[in-house]
């Protein structure tokens, strides 16, 4: 199946700084402020962007993690059992400026889900969302703050997001099926 | 409130845990002989995350919304089944439970017409207790929703096993090389019987420390097909270094059976005391599955000291339960 490397690491680094730089910019009270990356990709990712605000702005942001299998509402229809691992969240959510962080986002139904249980955990003041790749085709209405980089892609295809942390590589690419039918 | 910086580290190891969903095969579970210790493991984790859920303000998540989990109990219980009830309620699984004595059972219904009754009903999950052994195996049989054992004659009791290995490991890590005693009632104990399997799949030595006329039948040359199973019928010699003791109850019935002279001289001989408890390591712990006879199987005070985990089985009871049912609702069926 033909690859494309649509981000290179200096890319994901140099785009992390700026969503980083957009946060700051947005949210005054930068002591309010909470990360949440979504499970898995996601906390890599937030744990970057609280490196970068302390690295800008010298605060240090809560990271947390959330899982939200528990969640989800397409498992009857995929059949899936994704594994359920720990929410952990190191700071109350109640009143605070939530970010949640996602490595891509697709049709929105893991960001539904995410909201369902973070909102299960407290009362946000705000919460906005941060993707590092927005690939298109929502099913809800929903859509990111701070978006890393506009994919557009086929359904058939692809993103495949790759973090040190979890694959030993920084990487962005796009997959697509050989015959480029759908799958 | 800690920063991101202490806590991150750990953060970023947890998701590489390694475990995952894939290695899941079981569609009922009825004992634990069957398992491997992947899907021991699976379940301790998952039971990790449910562990958090129940820490929270809202107990809730929406996992097992719509389906239906049915408890059929033809015996007595407290724990187990506010248990699987109250776990099933946190995933969001609507509940019905049905006791034997107010169902048509009394009215002549066969076991297995229940069970197809059940079946049409939609139940999605039957958790089911039975005196006699093999009940659940013969639901499992009948009917294509999954059915949990809730513990089946003196044949197995896999929950409770599972809950058991979970205190145990929250406590000393890894049960690879552990010695666990079990004291009491083994031959006619279900819990007894699925921990041998559970502990000894998980690489814990077992051993069983009971009257001669209370131990299993041929379990004293058992150590041929149970390698890491040994018989201690001194309770001295069997809690000489031991890591986990665990104690059955004492059914009285035993004593109309006329399998032990009195009562007073099972205590005398059997009764784990704080002057026994001293003779295992320092730092084991002390379980009991419930319910206790306090001052026959176990003294009071070793039953409220600093080294009892009995409360904490309790509580993890719950979390391996929502483990469970999370487990069996996504399995598809072949």
């Amino acid at each position: 199946m033909p690859q494309k490397i649509i981000m290179t690491s200096e890319d994901i680094r140099r785009t992390v700084a700026r969503i980083a730089h957009e946060i700051i910019e947005r949210n005054k009270h930068l002591n309010d402020l909470v990360l949440v990356g979504m499970r898995t990709r996601g906390v890599p990712l937030a744990r970057r962007l609280a490196t970068n605000i302390k690295t800008f702005e010298g605060i240090n942001v809560p990271v947390g993690a959330l899982d939200f299998s528990l969640y989800r509402d397409d498992l009857d229809s995929l059949g899936l059992k994704p594994m359920v691992n720990s929410t952990q969240i190191p700071a109350e959510i109640d009143g605070k400026t939530i970010v949640l962080v996602d490595d891509v986002l697709f049709t929105g139904r893991s960001t539904r889900a995410a909201m369902d249980a973070l909102i299960d955990l407290g009362r946000p003041s705000i919460i906005q969302l941060a993707v590092l790749v927005d690939r298109g085709h929502r099913e809800l209405p929903i859509r990111a703050d701070y978006v890393g980089k506009n994919i557009p892609s086929a359904l058939s295809e692809e993103i495949k997001v790759e973090l040190v942390e979890t694959d030993g590589i920084d990487q962005v690419s796009i997959v697509t099926p050989d015959n480029g039918e759908r799958k | 409130m800690t920063t991101w910086q202490e806590d991150g580290s750990t953060l970023l190891l947890t998701p590489r845990s390694g475990v995952t969903t894939s290695v899941w095969r079981h569609h009922h579970i009825l004992d634990l002989d069957d398992f491997t210790p992947e899907e021991i493991d699976l379940v301790l984790h998952i039971a990790d995350a449910m562990k958090d859920v129940l820490a929270r303000p809202i107990k809730k998540v929406p996992a097992l919304r719509g389906k239906n989990v049915i408890t059929l109990f033809y015996e007595s219980s407290t724990r187990t089944r506010l248990s699987f009830e109250l776990a099933a309620k946190s995933l969001s699984a609507d509940v019905s439970s049905l006791a034997a004595a107010s169902s048509s059972i009394t009215k002549g219904e066969s076991l297995v017409d229940t069970f197809l009754t059940l079946q049409s009903l939609g139940a999605d999950v039957v958790v089911l207790r039975h005196p006699q052994s093999g009940a659940p195996e013969l639901a499992a049989r009948y009917i294509s929703a999954s059915v949990i054992n809730a513990g089946d004659g003196w044949h197995a009791h896999p929950t409770q096993a599972l809950l058991d290995i979970y205190t145990i490991k929250q406590h000393k890590q890894s049960l690879k090389g552990l010695n666990v005693v079990i004291i009491g009632d083994t031959r006619h104990s279900r819990v007894a019987r699925s921990n041998i399997w559970g502990l000894t799949i998980m690489g814990a030595r077992v051993t069983l420390c009971s009257p001669p006329t209370l131990l299993p039948s041929g379990l004293s040359s058992a150590s041929s097909w149970f390698p890491r199973v040994r018989v201690e019928t001194n309770i001295e010699k069997a809690l000489q270094g031991a890591d986990v003791v665990m104690v059955l109850r004492l059914q009285m019935e035993r004593m109309q059976a006329g399998l032990l002279p009195s009562i007073r001289e099972y205590i005398q001989l059997y009764q784990l005391n704080e002057n026994r408890l001293a003779l295992a390591k320092p730092d084991a712990i002390v379980m009991h599955p419930g319910p206790m006879n306090e001052g026959i199987e176990i003294s009071p005070e070793v039953a409220h000291c600093a080294q009892s985990v009995i409360n904490e089985q309790v509580t993890n009871g719950v979390a391996i339960r929502m483990a469970l049912l999370y487990l069996l609702t996504r399995s598809k069926k072949a």
